[in-house]
């Protein structure tokens, strides 16, 4: 899988330009995307292509193309509390992804700490009892462009994130099939993605042991109805409702059960946050506790209405969106169309899910001509609301500020 | 979150044909082959610039730096020695002022 000899003799600007040429030839005949977006991040750039050349995808953002990186346009999220397949966000840590999957080779391997190792194929996963959850994913670090000062990383605006159906597996079933031994503490899992250099880190996450048999995490091999598409970890992903999408482990084959904490990388350096709350601190603050991300917080978007557009002054205006409670439900959302002055209760769609997206509604009459700051905040079911000032931390994670749009009434 | 049970069909040729829709549709698993889009643009011309292209864009593809805010020269160079330290990329210590002289030019504060 890996073309190591990429690193032989050093990348050269020759190979780097042989492999354009080839791709170049596509390029030239057609461009992969004849549209570009302009998000809005603080001091920029804001500029982003829109392609349709990634498989099973439709229209989406290029973040960056190798390791995909791909964010859900925002009108997506309008249409519904599901968001469809192929426009279902994509975020990949390393280039080297398999593009072919055998259902038939297939293996998940479950081993270390257990009473006895097994490889599972996709038939012996399927055929135990199924369970279906709707449940929203989450980037770590979605609407990480809007974090003032800036912060290195993927420059998202809110598009990394997406709701699904997703039926699989209890996790729980499949860990008790090998059985944990005493003394475990987490489960580590894993994917076939691998890093595009020898000794780079594989990407590998861990949950508490609890966590792990909790009967919610899941092995998914459908997302609303469908195998999931490669991109968005195919043939298996883990489901963590509630908490963030690092966790969620795509194209799932290891599950090593750990009688030691996990050290890796992944847990331990990286997507970690400020234990603080909203992982709030300052730029350059020190002595700040770093603990892994773990659990989602409340969030909630205007969804048909757009910063800039322009309504009628007097005429009764519908707003509409989208709330999430993150690691439980959505308990009440409240509208406010003067900029948070003052609010009233929003009417609430269908609840399918204490951990899904759930749609909104709020009608307001801009009284007179002029600008109106729209806002929408979420209380989730533990009564968490969102803060009203932007958080901030060196990674850019867990934003969930009360976010504004500002419409004109002419 | 209800228990069900859906029929499941697993599938290894990518030519049958669809399965129809009953009470409950069958959800079909078959094997997969894609194309990954290549990633052609190289770093704007410039100082320096042959150097980035040669160790950056093995594991990266250019627009991870070009969408990039503007960010002091301390911080491309902790991006730089991450790359190398956490990453792993094999780069050069004698490329690291190069590359991050060059980054500090296109992303830097003017």
């Amino acid at each position: 899988m890996k073309d190591l000899s990429l690193f032989g003799g050093g990348l050269t600007r020759r190979r780097l330009l042989g492999q354009a040429g080839i791709a170049g030839l596509a390029m030239t005949a057609l461009p992969a995307w004849a549209q570009t977006i302009e998000l809005p991040l603080p001091g920029g750039p804001g500029s982003r292509p829109i392609t349709t050349a990634f498989p099973q995808k439709g229209p989406m953002i290029l973040q960056r193309t190798r390791p995909p990186l791909l964010e859900t346009p925002f009108e997506v999220f309008d249409r519904g509390v599901f968001t469809p397949n192929d426009r279902f966000y994509v975020r990949w840590h390393w280039a080297v992804i398999p593009t072919e999957v055998d259902v038939d080779k297939f293996r998940l391997a479950v081993h270390g700490n257990v009473n006895q190792s097994l490889s599972l194929s996709l038939k012996d996963i399927m055929n135990l009892p199924h369970v279906e959850m709707a449940a929203l994913n989450q980037c770590s670090g979605n609407s990480r462009g809007l974090f003032v000062p800036r912060v290195a990383g993927g420059q998202w605006a809110h598009g990394a994130m997406g709701n699904a159906r997703w039926t699989g597996v209890p996790l729980k079933s499949v860990l008790d099939k090998a059985g944990i031994k005493a003394g475990s503490v987490q489960v580590r899992f894993n994917g076939m993605d691998e890093p595009v250099v020898p000794d780079g880190p594989d990407f590998m996450k861990s949950l508490a042991v609890d966590h792990a048999r909790d009967g919610e995490v899941m092995i998914a091999f459908a997302m609303n109805g469908r195998p999931l598409p490669l991109l968005n970890g195919f043939p298996l992903r883990l489901i963590v409702p509630g908490w963030y999408a690092t966790y969620w482990v795509k194209m799932l084959n290891d599950i090593e059960v750990l009688d030691q904490p996990d050290a890796n990388f992944w847990m331990k350096t990286a997507y970690t946050i400020p234990d603080t709350p909203n992982a709030d601190m300052k730029p350059g603050q020190a002595g700040v506790n770093m603990v892994p991300i773990n659990r989602m917080v409340p969030r909630s978007f205007v969804t048909n209405l757009k910063s800039g557009a322009t309504i009628h002054a007097g005429r009764r205006t519908l707003a509409r969106g989208i709330a999430f409670g993150g690691d439980s439900g959505v308990k009440q959302v409240d509208f406010s169309s003067d900029g948070g002055q003052s609010w009233h209760a929003a009417r609430l769609g269908k609840d399918v899910g204490k951990y899904s997206f759930r749609g909104w509604e709020a009608d307001f009459t801009p009284a007179a001509k002029g600008n109106y700051t729209l806002m929408v905040r979420c209380t989730n079911s533990d009564g968490v609301v969102q803060p009203d000032h932007a958080n901030w931390n060196p990674s850019g994670f867990m934003r969930n500020v009360i976010e504004a749009t500002t419409v004109a009434a002419a | 979150m209800g228990r069900m049970r859906l029929p499941i069909v697993l599938l290894t040729v990518a030519t049958m044909a669809p399965i129809l829709s009953e009470a409950k549709p069958a959800l079909v698993v078959q094997s997969m082959k894609v194309t990954l889009p290549a990633s052609t643009a190289m770093f704007p011309p410039g100082l320096g610039s042959d150097t980035v292209n040669g160790n950056c864009l093995a594991c990266h593809s250019v627009a991870m730096v070009m969408n990039q805010p503007v960010m002091p020269k301390a911080a491309w160079e902790a991006e730089v020695n991450k790359m190398r330290n956490v990453y792993k990329a094999p780069v050069a210590e004698s490329d690291v002022a190069t590359i991050v002289d060059y980054l500090t030019g296109i992303k830097g504060p003017k």
